[in-house]
């Protein structure tokens, strides 16, 4: 895969993200009964920054988990390679709760079919709505995102990767096509 | 990192890197085992059968329990009351497990070798849960899993085995499993039950218990096996007791800190004191809870291999 195009860099992410905060917010009316869970492993930082982002804005600490889907898989063998199994981490109870399930990229629908499978086992929200960075298109499941930080339309061919501090040690999205 | 096999017949086998996969597997399955719906879907419409040629209860329950939170399905075979009594040979009764589709085989057998043997001969997935005197590598599996939990590591802890080493299986599978990951191992026991070239394996050998537990880290506790006594081999059990037995007076020697195992089921009085098994050192429930972690992985680990190459 060779790069094609960088979509969105450092500041933009940043201000994407605090846009997503903002919107959550305004939403929601509010902090109230508010939680964020972040699908392994970029939807995890991601949703921590929104967090961060909401204590700038309202000064309240919202709780934040982390969901590992690969349990939940359709396609477990097809996967390329095996997906390793992470630690799911919700150290809260998730019921009555407006969740706000964030992912980096949305494309089939797919993970967060199978996130809503996994949320479901651990309790019933009052709400659940989707926040993603990027939405790539090419759903596959009748599943839309509440909170978009860029759409980029991109072609099946095409990989969208998003490379996070945390994980990455820099900040960037960008398309990748084959070679 | 990936796991390719469709089996797991013993530790032997593995290389450090696939035991710590399953290890940090099992860290992740734990948390299934501590909510309110207690089952992932990960093998749902996948069959996993007991074969159990010996009689167990921790071990195949445990297995089944496993399975059952993975969702998939789980058969249990007691021999007893099988076609094995009619003089079905063990490759004849695992061709027709695989003519059924199922998916698993989780065999104990008194025969050393025979999982290896079965799944040889088989495409589906053989596990095996204790094979003679040769290997019972989930149960080495979960006690390092639970020593690791609690010690923060393996690489550089001293490890005192000490019980019936000659016969044990469960033996065997930990000090492949340890020594692989760093750990240095004391296997402690009465001369007649240290086999013979054990030290090729890398470990040390002892026959005085308050020497081998002087320095240990943790001591893992084997039961003694009176009912596969078959003559004069094994000593008297109170002169064992005195001889071998964890008891607090020989703990309060030792490290403070020194965590205790035991596979169980224990006798208690004969490997060790009630006060031991039940004191703030023991970590055999633990190991117990950890069971169930450890095979999910296991399980998940074989399935997905499986289907990986199908």
């Amino acid at each position: 895969m060779r790069e094609k195009a960088k979509i969105l860099d450092k500041e933009a992410i940043s201000r994407a993200v605090m846009r997503i905060a903002h919107e959550i917010i305004e939403k929601n009316s509010g902090t109230d009964a508010l939680c964020l869970v972040g699908i392994r492993n970029r939807g995890v930082y991601i949703a921590r920054r929104i967090a961060g982002c909401i204590k700038k804005i309202e000064d309240r600490d919202i709780p934040v988990g982390a969901l590992d889907i690969t349990l939940y898989r359709d396609d477990l063998a097809l996967a390329s390679g095996q997906p390793t199994v992470r630690k799911t981490e919700i150290d809260f109870d998730i019921n009555d709760k407006k969740l706000v399930l964030v992912d980096d990229v949305l494309y089939t629908g797919r993970t967060i079919r199978a996130a809503l499978d996994a949320l479901i086992d651990f309790g019933r929200p009052n709400s659940i709505q989707l926040a993603v960075l990027v939405d790539r298109g090419h759903r596959e499941l009748p599943i839309r995102a509440d909170f978009v930080g860029k759409n980029i339309p991109t072609s099946k061919k095409e990989a969208v990767e998003v490379r996070l501090e945390e994980s990455d040690n820099t900040e960037e999205v960008a398309i990748m096509e084959k070679d | 990192m990936s796991w390719m096999r469709k089996d797991l017949l013993g530790l032997e086998y593995l290389t450090r890197e696939e035991i710590e996969l399953i290890l940090d597997t099992a860290d992740s399955f734990k948390e299934v085992s501590t909510r309110e719906i207690k089952k992932v879907p990960a093998l749902r419409g996948k069959t996993a059968v007991n074969l159990f040629y010996e009689p167990s209860t921790r071990t195949r329950v445990s297995f089944e329990v496993a399975a059952k939170r993975l969702s998939a399905d789980v058969i249990n075979i007691a021999t007893e009351t099988s076609s094995v009594r009619k003089g079905e040979t063990l490759i004849d009764t695992g061709k027709n497990i695989q003519a059924l589709k199922a998916d698993i085989i989780i065999m104990r057998h008194n025969c050393s070798g025979a999982a290896n043997m079965l799944a040889r001969a088989l495409d589906i997935s053989v596990v095996n849960a204790g094979d003679g005197w040769h290997e019972h590598p989930t149960q080495a599996l979960l006690d390092i899993f639970t020593l690791k939990e609690k010690l923060g590591k393996i690489k550089g802890l001293n490890v005192t085995i000490v019980g019936d080493i000659a016969h044990s299986r469960v033996a065997r599978s930990n000090i492949w499993g340890l020594t692989k990951l760093g750990a240095k191992v004391t296997v402690c026991a009465p001369e007649m039950l240290l086999p013979v070239g054990i030290e090729k394996t890398g470990v040390k050998t002892s026959s005085n218990i308050d020497e081998a537990l002087k320095n240990a880290d943790a001591v893992n506790v084997l039961r003694m096996q009176f009912e596969r006594d078959e003559g004069a081999a094994f000593p008297e059990q109170l002169d064992y007791f005195k001889r071998f037995g964890i008891t607090g007076e020989r703990l309060a020697k030792a490290k403070k800190d020194i965590v205790v195992m035991h596979p169980g089921p224990i006798n208690r009085g004969i490997e060790m004191s009630s006060e031991v098994a039940d004191g703030a050192n023991s970590v055999i429930l633990e190991q117990v809870t950890n069971g169930i972690a450890v095979r999910m992985a296991v399980l998940f680990l074989v399935a997905q291999a499986r289907e990986a190459k199908a």
